[in-house]
């Protein structure tokens, strides 16, 4: 937009330096490769909380994105699998697939508001898993295992991207593709929330009554946030099943769509890059409690009340006034 | 020259209740119209009816010749019918500014896809928008508090707030759902010059409904009566002071609100 100041460019050069440059070089130090894997799982994650994130920002709250993220995962993999087609032309269709998806769930039950809609979607992502161990095209329970790596890409004879299977070391080719990724996915969140179509959603968020009595079209705009969000939990679900090579109807479960909705809690509803902060911190707190043994869901659980009880705008609320959202 | 809006025949029943009954009425281009009555006449429901946020049971509303009743909220706003709201219905969380920038949205020229990815006839819109917000807001005498929250406004600029989002729509007629409620007489007396002004400089035709009579009797060209869902009276204010039906439908009711 018109406003962006010199210091957001500062930290949003800061951000992309740390994740580019900075992340790869500590861990080539320290020698955790592990980190790797866990980045990039915060990373995919946080795409698909970006679009939780959206549905909020309408004024649902949404439990369902697993779902999205589960028929993202088994299109990508049943394209490049049963299909044969590269997994790079996959990843948009399965975004799309889970978009369309999302618009005829949608015109169905976005009517609803607050705890009923966030029951429906909550519904939702137990019905894909049912349907996923159902359909013959899926596998069953069985999955769909061995998922080829994503293969090189050419234009013209010149290589865009490598081969995923010829390279000495995927976890860092991961990890840069799915920063790239989320980096693009909040991009367009930030560009979609400073431009008029998030304007409308603003004023569909805080009401609804008045926002179509100035001709929103309430109705359509809802079906678009809600594709556009679903689109994001299936690139981050393809993304997702590409590098664990398998999917399966577990892969993304109830627990998977809560978790996304907390990020979004955690890092902040104000804040366009709140969902992102929210993954990286849930993720890893959750690993880092993992010493307490039976005690960690109960610590875990309690510090989430707290943070809800006494940072109810989330964590993004503590370091930057109101003015100051990225 | 056939009349703006016709409202023919409309009936609303809630159940066994009947909030509305067989009304007909018509409003000329550029005419204020008040809608009166005692406390649940019907007179919202009608006000409901003609903005479709609520269907009609039967009979229908007209707009230059075309059924605009039971339609879509937003429908019958894009062809210039704008609703106000009695209660405190605003958007909490915006400035002024910002709130009568949004409403603009019918005037965009530039597509959704055009703001996202920031074209130049998105930038011209963005630009013009907030012109034209300036020049609203001060035209309502709203300048000072542009930058304010919403949700930190006094009653009585959040009514103004109703109307300068209701007039950022642009439209042809702006129905008022109880401007002058909760004001004190100087308030009220500051609005009835806007909702004036709004007419005589904006060429906006306008609907109230409203309880305070001596505004009414001041701002209106014309009104409507309205008791338990019948229309028991129309004409000017001083036709309507002199009705006898209209004196005994307010002396008959326990409503403390004569004034007449």
């Amino acid at each position: 937009m018109e406003n962006i100041t010199k210091r957001q460019l500062f930290n949003v050069g800061l951000f992309l330096f740390s994740i580019f440059i900075a992340v790869p070089l500590i861990i080539s130090a320290t020698g955790r490769w592990d980190f790797y894997f866990t980045l990039t799982s915060v990373a995919l994650l946080a795409i698909a909380s970006a679009g939780v994130w959206l549905t909020f920002y309408i004024g649902r709250i949404n439990i369902g994105q697993g779902a999205f993220a589960l028929i993202g995962a088994y299109v990508s993999a049943i394209l490049v699998v049963k299909g044969g087609i590269s997994f790079w032309i996959s990843l948009p269709a399965a975004g799309i697939f889970a978009a369309i998806v999302a618009i005829f769930i949608g015109m169905l039950v976005l009517r609803l508001r607050g705890v009923y809609f966030a029951m429906i979607t909550l519904v939702l992502t137990q019905v894909v898993t049912l349907t996923a161990l159902a359909l013959p095209i899926t596998n069953g329970a069985k999955g769909i295992s061995s998922i080829p790596l994503p293969s090189g890409v050419s234009l013209f004879g010149i290589p865009i991207l490598p081969d995923f299977a010829t390279m000495a070391n995927t976890k860092l080719a991961f990890y840069y593709t799915a920063c790239i990724l989320m980096v693009l996915t909040y991009a367009a969140l930030y560009r979609l929330v400073n431009s008029r179509l998030g304007h409308l959603c603003r004023s569909m968020q805080q009401n609804e009554e008045l926002a179509s009595s100035i001709g929103v079209n309430i109705a359509h705009i809802r079906i678009v946030i809600f594709a556009i969000s679903s689109f994001f939990g299936g690139i981050g679900g393809a993304m997702f099943g590409s590098i664990a090579q398998s999917v399966y109807p577990s892969s993304f479960q109830v627990a998977d769509s809560v978790n996304f909705m907390l990020n979004c809690f955690l890092g902040g509803l104000g804040y366009v890059f709140g969902p992102m902060l929210g993954t990286l911190v849930l993720y890893f707190g959750w690993d880092l409690l993992f010493e307490l043994g039976k005690y960690q869901m109960l610590v875990y659980s309690i510090i989430l009340i707290a943070v809800i009880r006494f940072l109810p705008n989330g964590l993004l609320s503590l370091q930057f006034g109101k003015g100051a959202r990225k | 020259m056939s009349p703006l809006l016709q409202v023919k025949n409309v009936t609303k029943r809630y159940g066994g209740l009947t909030a509305n009954n067989n009304i007909s009425f018509d409003v000329a281009e550029n005419e204020i119209l008040s809608v009166i009555g005692p406390n649940g006449a019907g007179k919202s429901t009608l006000f409901k009816m003609i903005s479709s946020f609520v269907p009609t049971t039967s009979g229908e509303v007209l707009y230059r010749g075309e059924r605009i009743s039971n339609n879509k909220p937003h429908i019958v706003a894009r062809k210039g019918i704008v609703r106000t709201f009695q209660e405190t219905t605003i958007f909490k969380s915006m400035t002024v500014r910002e709130s009568v920038i949004v409403a603009q949205h019918l005037r965009a020229k530039a597509s959704l896809a055009g703001y996202f990815w920031g074209s130049r006839a998105a930038k011209a819109d963005v630009a013009a928008f907030g012109q034209y917000a300036d020049e609203l807001l001060e035209f309502l005498g709203m300048s000072e508090i542009s930058s304010e929250l919403a949700s930190n406004l006094p009653q009585g600029n959040l009514r103004a707030l109703g109307i300068a989002i209701g007039l950022a729509t642009d439209p042809k007629v702006l129905l008022l759902d109880e401007p002058f409620a909760g004001m004190n007489h100087d308030e009220t007396m500051r609005m009835v010059d806007l909702v004036r002004s709004v007419r005589d400089e904006r060429g906006v035709t306008v609907l109230l409904v409203e309880h305070d009579m001596p505004a009414v009797m001041t701002i209106s060209d014309r009104i409507l009566v309205l008791n338990f869902g019948e229309k028991i009276a129309e004409g000017t204010p001083s036709e309507i002071q002199n009705n006898d039906k209209v004196i005994e439908a307010y002396l008959g009711s326990s409503d403390d609100e004569i004034g007449m």
